[in-house]
């Protein structure tokens, strides 16, 4: 019977095993910020995700070239950008070059009649033309005159200069020896659109990849020539690759380090081998059930699988330390059972979080710690071979003792600790949370100065500021732009708004287009009025021959489509504000703030919106997306710092439903809540702003904690003196692998893996140290 | 920029310096350039008109010019539009009423650079700025000379195809633009006070 029950015990563990290790082969794992996206986002910041995730923003990557000189750097931007408009992955290319200048220049000329704002029955007019031409002539006399002549044949109404206008304030990026070039002159730049969408690293991957190797494979390349890229896409790659690798470092160096702790107690590979059993079990089981429950795992995910290597393992270590519980298995399993549910109780608050990022780290710690704890008591003791044990380590127990009955003397020390870290705490009071999303972000500053610098050499569009509205076809999408736009025009008169841009700006819609159509004059009428107009002026009408035709042209051909669009730089700047997708078309408006106005860089967006509420358009949304950023993540701390209570607070219930006593929960939590506030005390003491990671640190402390003080209550119970010494011998092991593999997590790039990792390592050590401290005073005291 | 514009001057002056060994014509350059340089501040009125073919009537335009040592040039037009044009340094910025003020940079401009370098260069005297762009032919006397500027960039000739500047003494009186289809633009100045 028993050997039946314990092959059906292993068969059941290797069978779960298999199962999670398939559905891990099928898993996506991924590493954008979507684990800092909220689940269940309002319609403002479905709208910023979106644009994280498949926007062309995030289909945006923005090259440099450096190094070389200017002539050789345009050269080699040329060049790159050949093979690349030649490479399927992408999308579009631009650099400056000529090619596109000239189609911008063409398109914009010869298509003045349908996209010059100015187009009207009026300015048409022979007294409307009089007035126009007259205007032309009168700049002719400015500074450009000898350049604007040259317009006056074929634009003598300077329709092209009205039409450019809407465009003053924009930045063009610098031109040098025929390429875009960064203001100081020194780096290329160009400016690529991928195929593939933002939301998809592979793709990205794989694009970012080809330019590296079209760069590589230039002929006549210089070798101090530098290829630099930045670019939401860029971002997303570059934090993968770091996360994967500081991952497998970290599991790595977490392991050698845990490994040979063990090895060193144990002095035994057999036991070494089983302890990790209870861990590999419990990794495997959450990341199979992160992948379950949330379809995706995320790299950060993966990074806290270490720290489950820490707190895993420390099952299997009072298991094999304290020999079951020596006299009384019972009591020892009840404590490990305790000690689970409590971890449990902390971790379930995460589940509820509407961070993706921390409900994916509950969901893994739960079942982990879950998956090692069955592991510990159903799987290990049947494999433990007979007669198998650790090392005698009476001999350390007995100094371990010693130590800690002085240490039993430190108790005022614990209250001028605490003392302190209430100080450093009040001091920092207004200024202990850090609310901004970089301070999560694994993109380092130097990768961000970068990714600023080629952004405003290339005049790249704000985008803190948007317009925003969803419209069912182009043609209304961009009959919506242009409502908007007349609207946000006045707003620029008044200086509430420095400038805006619009897709309708450089394809008007179809009705726009026609109306402008149907109010340019037939030819007889057109020349009728033209002579009119020029009487008086020094101007004859057969030197305008050219302007005739081109406005009969304009009035018969048929109005402007995307497709016209092919080969311009416009093109880009339509298909980033006019986004097409499943169902709608979603429009973005950039607004600008006034240059050199009172307020800064700040629009007054109540403004705006009561502006285009009063126009009827009320569903256009204005948004600022810094504030929107700041505020998800406002929310996101908020509800953590809520969750992280209520977590607390199972877990003190938990405790008391448990061990049936006021008295002994105080004990338990007492050196758990001074860990916390001598722990906060001192990060906020070396200047470390708190973030959303370092409060989840803070809770595994409590979880992680709440293990040492179950035991050190559990040995002050009656027991002999050799369990006691066993117990507290574990719990030194157990503590040392925490700290151990946090501390690691603590030295990682990753600032939301050091940020657990600075707060878990030091919280854990600390929980032992005061639980070791207050419980010895209480088990003197309470064994008579 | 203050600095560059100095160190240009001297190297200016060293180039002037070496030719000056070559040829008696250079002699004269060098000569003209030297007296232009010595003045550091002037203040005139000018008259522009501007000649195009498709125009019957030249186009006239009319203001003030001010020239500060080193490197500051303005010029107010006043009729028929107002529009001012600062040059200081590198900085170009340009204000015409009911628009938005306008601030280039030369170093990203080399046409603009070109041509109100070809002003600026001549009043400062500044040898070295004028054959970045041009290559320099000086003819006449020391009382009426008349220096004539040829692009030496290609791309140049879309704009202008030569200037020609005339003056007497450390005084330029008239800058005349050409371009290649034969329209062009006079300048008289008509009275530069030097201080």
């Amino acid at each position: 019977m028993k050997r039946r029950g314990r092959s059906l015990t292993l068969a059941i563990w290797l069978a779960a095993l298999l199962a999670c290790v398939l559905l891990i082969a099928h898993t996506r794992f991924v590493a954008d910020l979507s684990a800092f996206m909220p689940r269940m986002p309002s319609e403002r910041q479905q709208l910023l995700v979106e644009q994280l995730r498949d926007g062309v923003i995030a289909r945006l990557v923005m090259i440099g070239i450096e190094g070389g000189d200017a002539a050789e750097r345009a050269r080699l931007s040329r060049e790159l950008a050949a093979k690349l408009r030649d490479d399927p992955a992408f999308m579009g290319v631009q650099n400056g070059d000529t090619a596109t200048q000239e189609h911008d220049r063409a398109y914009f000329f010869d298509n003045r009649y349908l996209l010059s704002p100015a187009v009207s029955g009026e300015r048409f007019s022979s007294e409307g033309l009089r007035l126009a031409i007259g205007s032309s002539l009168d700049a002719l006399a400015g500074n450009a005159g000898l350049i604007l002549k040259r317009l006056l044949p074929r634009d003598p109404t300077g329709e092209t200069l009205q039409l450019l206008e809407q465009f003053a304030g924009d930045s063009q990026p610098r031109s040098l020896e025929g390429a875009w070039a960064s203001r100081d002159g020194k780096r290329a730049l160009l400016l690529a659109q991928t195929r593939g969408a933002g939301s998809d690293t592979e793709a990205q991957a794989r694009a970012i990849d080809s330019i590296r190797q079209a760069f590589a494979r230039i002929p006549g390349r210089n070798a101090d020539t530098r290829l630099v890229m930045s670019g939401t896409s860029v971002f997303s790659v570059s934090s993968r690759s770091t996360i994967e690798s500081e991952v497998s470092r970290l599991a790595t160096a977490s392991i050698v380090l845990v490994s040979c702790l063990l090895l060193l107690v144990y002095r035994s590979f057999a036991l070494l081998a089983l302890g990790m059993l209870p861990v590999v079990s419990g990794a495997v089981v959450g990341i199979a059930a992160v992948s379950l429950g949330f379809g995706q795992v995320h790299g950060l995910t993966l990074g806290f699988g270490t720290t489950l290597i820490g707190e895993a393992v420390d099952y299997s270590i009072y298991l094999f330390i304290q020999r079951a519980g020596g006299a009384n298995p019972r009591g020892f399993w009840r404590t490990i059972r305790l000690g689970v549910l409590t971890s449990i109780a902390g971790f379930a608050a995460l589940l509820y979080s509407g961070f993706p990022g921390l409900s994916q780290l509950g969901l893994y710690s739960i079942s982990g710690l879950v998956a090692a704890a069955l592991v510990t008591r159903y799987v290990l003791p049947q494999l433990m071979p007979q007669g198998i044990a650790v090392r005698d380590l009476t001999q350390a127990g007995v100094l371990l003792e010693r130590i800690m009955v002085r240490a039993a003397r430190l108790r005022w020390l614990i209250i001028a600790l605490l003392l302190a870290a209430g100080a450093s705490i009040v001091f920092h009071a207004g200024d202990i949370w850090n609310r901004q999303l970089s301070a999560l972000s694994p993109i380092s500053r130097a990768e961000q100065q970068l990714d600023m610098e080629l952004r405003n050499g290339l005049g790249a569009p704000d985008m803190r500021y948007m317009a925003t509205f969803t419209a069912p076809d182009e043609e209304s999408a961009l009959r919506g732009a242009e409502r908007a736009g007349a609207v946000l025009q006045e707003l620029v008169k008044e200086k509430i708004l420095g400038g805006f841009n619009s897709p309708a700006l450089v394809l008007p819609s179809s009705a726009l287009q026609r109306a402008r159509q149907a109010a340019l004059p037939d030819e007889q009428q057109a020349r009728a009025r033209l002579g009119e107009a020029l009487a008086g002026l020094p101007l004859k009408p057969d030197r305008l021959a050219g302007f005739l035709t081109d406005m009969q042209a304009a009035r018969a051909r048929q109005p402007l489509v995307r497709a016209d669009l092919a080969g311009t730089s416009a093109a880009l700047l339509v298909d980033s504000l006019l986004v097409r997708r499943d169902k709608d078309y979603l429009v973005l408006m950039p607004l600008r703030a006034t240059a050199g106005s009172p307020s800064g860089d700040l629009i007054d967006l109540a403004k705006v919106s009561a502006a285009l509420d009063a126009k009827g358009l009320a569903q256009v949304t204005v948004i600022d997306l810094l504030e929107e950023t700041t505020a998800i993540f406002d929310s996101y701390l908020h509800e953590a710092l809520i969750l992280s209570g209520l977590g607390c607070l199972a877990i003190v219930g938990l405790l008391l439903l448990a061990l049936r006593s006021v008295s002994r929960t105080l004990r338990v939590a007492t050196p758990l809540a001074c860990a916390v506030l001598c722990v906060t005390a001192v990060l906020l003491a070396s200047g470390t702003q708190l973030t959303i990671l370092h409060l989840v640190g803070l809770l595994l402390v409590v979880a992680v904690g709440s293990n040492y003080a179950l035991f050190f209550d559990s040995a002050a119970q009656p027991a002999s003196a050799a369990d006691r010494r066993q117990t507290q011998i574990s719990l030194v092991v157990a503590n040392l692998t925490t700290v151990g593999s946090f501390g690691l997590l603590g030295l990682s790039k990753v600032p939301v893996l050091s940020a657990i990792g600075t707060t878990v390592g030091p919280g854990a050590f600390l929980a032992l140290v005061f639980a070791a401290i207050l419980a010895r005073v209480r088990s003197d005291a309470g064994s008579h | 920029m203050l600095n560059l514009t100095h160190i240009r001057t001297i190297a200016g002056a060293v180039l002037a310096l070496a030719a000056a060994a070559t040829t008696a014509d250079d002699w004269k350059l060098a000569d003209l350039m030297q007296t232009l340089a010595q003045h550091q501040a002037g203040r005139a009125s000018f008259v522009e008109k501007k000649y195009i073919g498709i125009v019957e009537k030249p186009i006239e335009s009319s203001g003030e010019l001010a020239f500060t040592a080193p490197d500051k040039l303005e010029k107010r037009t006043f009729k028929p539009k107002p529009e001012s044009l600062v040059l200081e340094g590198d900085r170009l910025t340009i204000d015409q009423p009911g628009k938005r003020r306008q601030t280039l940079s030369l170093q990203e401009h080399p046409e603009i650079s070109a041509v109100v370098e070809s002003i600026r260069g001549t009043l400062a005297g500044d040898r070295f700025a004028l054959e970045k762009f041009y290559t320099l032919e000086l003819t006449g006397s020391v009382d009426r000379w008349q220096l004539l500027l040829i692009p030496t960039q290609t791309r140049m000739i879309d704009i202008v195809s030569r200037i020609r500047i005339g003056g007497s003494q450390a005084t330029v009186k008239s800058i005349d633009f050409e371009q290649a289809d034969g329209d062009r633009s006079q300048m008289l100045i008509t009275k530069i006070v030097a201080q």
